[in-house]
């Protein structure tokens, strides 16, 4: 029932964002704050681990195939398709979960704990609007970020194997661009906007209907890393299905 | 004018504001005084509109709350300044930006319009050198008066203030007090004050209401609660024996 209700608000605030919209002027500059602040500053980390995580898969994948009948060039193969489906899209989004989603949460829980929020309200200002609207427009960006991962991550895959010596260059970059289905990107950017929506959205809700003290903002921001991270990977399977099954 | 009308409201099975009628005029400081957990914060929330009562009425100027649309009530909040307990200033924005926000949010105004209106409202307050600095550099007391500037930036109608003195040292709550009578009579708002503050009780109390378990115990002025019999309201405002001995040299006086 406890969760049933959650629910019911998550989509009821969801469709308070949407309403009385604040003043363009002022919400064009929130949203350069909020890209800012929730892109660029998470491209250091997406990058960084994504380049070893590209990196780990070659050499796990390589020692898997020990046959010398399977080609080395099944390592970019699988390399490719393991960062372009999976670990760029739903690995950075539980990473982006982690770090934006707790960003949002806590900042908007002290806001909330302060009474900022109730500052906003009386001034007639659609809080919910004011506060999630531009990071859901931000977030709109986080497919750059989840393409510079796809990079990064098949750029740390192809290192890994050409100077760790699993993969010879050439046949790893002739495993990358065998059976290339563009769909698959297609797949992983509508993905990356689903979950885009969802990191924006889910940390926001715990922040705003949070209730207590500085100790229930810590609550809240592991709370909303749970449920996102949960949603993020229940949506994974959905869409996996509807999109490629 | 606000009318307030038999109102009620619960949380679970709390019933935290027990039917409360009253009247706050215009151009006065009213203030609202009671214990903790008497329901102050609870009225004043509704009066604000953040918390909706079950039964009853809240009237403003003519204007039912719970006969407008949602559009209609955030209008209505942008009529109304509210000066939080612990001041709720935007801690991204400078003193200046904290003040400018309501006006960036609501007015057509020119940048040069609305920075004179900062400065006018912020020298207004005594804070005209605090302009750049951030709520975390500055003291409890200036953030009341950011708090207040940001206010009444918007020359609201009403004026709700949530224990403006707490936490403050005697001198600095009596001009936050100070302060807050001048602008009620300046721009003839209707001021709405939760206090503990017993100075501000005797001093700025042009009509008081004290609550007790959610129900108005008492209602007069700062003339009339030296009078009074009530036994609540005495127990609760003459607690100290300073004010104890204040009643009684009165009383004497009186007699």
């Amino acid at each position: 029932m406890k969760y049933l209700e959650a629910i019911g608000k998550y989509f009821i605030m969801v469709y308070e964002v949407f309403k009385k919209p604040t003043k363009w002027p002022i919400m064009r500059s929130l949203i350069l704050k909020e890209i800012d602040e929730l892109i660029f500053g998470s491209l250091g980390i997406i990058i960084f681990i994504s380049f070893f995580i590209g990196g780990v898969v070659t050499i796990q994948t390589a020692l898997n195939l020990n046959s010398p009948l399977i080609p080395k060039s099944l390592i970019g193969f699988a390399t490719r398709q393991s960062v372009i489906l999976e670990f760029a899209p739903t690995f950075t989004s539980i990473i982006m979960a982690g770090k934006v989603g707790s960003y949002i949460t806590s900042s908007i829980g002290t806001m909330k704990v302060t009474e900022q929020i109730d500052a906003l309200e009386v001034m007639g200002i659609n809080s919910v609007n004011y506060l999630v609207f531009p990071k859901i427009i931000a977030m709109l960006a986080y497919p750059f970020a989840v393409a510079i991962a796809m990079y990064v991550g098949i750029l740390g895959g192809w290192i890994a194997g050409a100077f760790g010596g699993y993969a010879p260059s050439g046949e790893f970059i002739k495993g990358l661009q065998l059976d290339f289905d563009s769909f698959h990107v297609t797949y992983s950017f509508i993905k990356t906007f689903v979950f885009a929506f969802i990191i924006a959205t889910i940390p926001s809700f715990h922040g705003l209907y949070m209730k207590g003290g500085a100790l229930e903002v810590g609550k809240a921001s592991t709370t909303s890393f749970v449920w996102t991270s949960v949603v993020i990977i229940i949506l994974n399977y959905i869409l996996t299905q509807l999109l490629l099954g | 004018m606000i009318e307030v009308e038999n109102i009620h409201k619960s949380f679970g099975d709390a019933h935290i504001l027990k039917g409360i009628s009253t009247v706050f005029e215009q151009g006065k400081t009213n203030l609202v005084i009671g214990q903790s957990g008497s329901g102050k914060t609870v009225f004043l929330k509704c009066l604000l509109g953040l918390f909706e009562p079950e039964q009853g009425q809240i009237c403003y100027n003519g204007k039912y709350y719970s006969e407008l649309s949602t559009d209609q009530r955030r209008d209505l909040r942008q009529e109304m300044g509210m000066v939080f307990q612990g001041s709720a200033l935007f801690d991204s924005m400078t003193v200046e930006g904290n003040v400018m926000f309501p006006l960036d949010m609501f007015t057509k105004q020119s940048k040069a319009e609305m920075q004179d209106r900062v400065d006018f409202v912020l020298e207004r307050v005594n804070l005209i050198d605090a302009h750049k600095k951030f709520p975390s550099e500055i003291s409890g007391g200036m953030q009341k008066r950011v708090a207040i500037a940001r206010a009444i930036v918007m020359n609201p109608k009403y004026l709700f203030c949530d224990e403006p003195n707490s936490g403050l040292d005697p001198k600095t709550a009596i001009l936050i007090d100070n302060l807050i009578q001048e602008i009620t009579k300046e721009y003839s708002i209707t001021t709405v004050i939760n206090t503990h503050d017993m100075n501000s009780v005797m001093e700025i109390g042009e009509k008081i209401i004290f609550l007790k378990d959610g129900y108005k115990e008492w209602e007069g002025t700062n003339k009339e609660i030296f009078k009074t019999d009530n036994e609540a309201v005495t127990n609760f405002v003459y607690s100290s024996e300073l004010f104890k001995k204040v009643r009684q040299m009165y009383i004497e006086e009186r007699n």
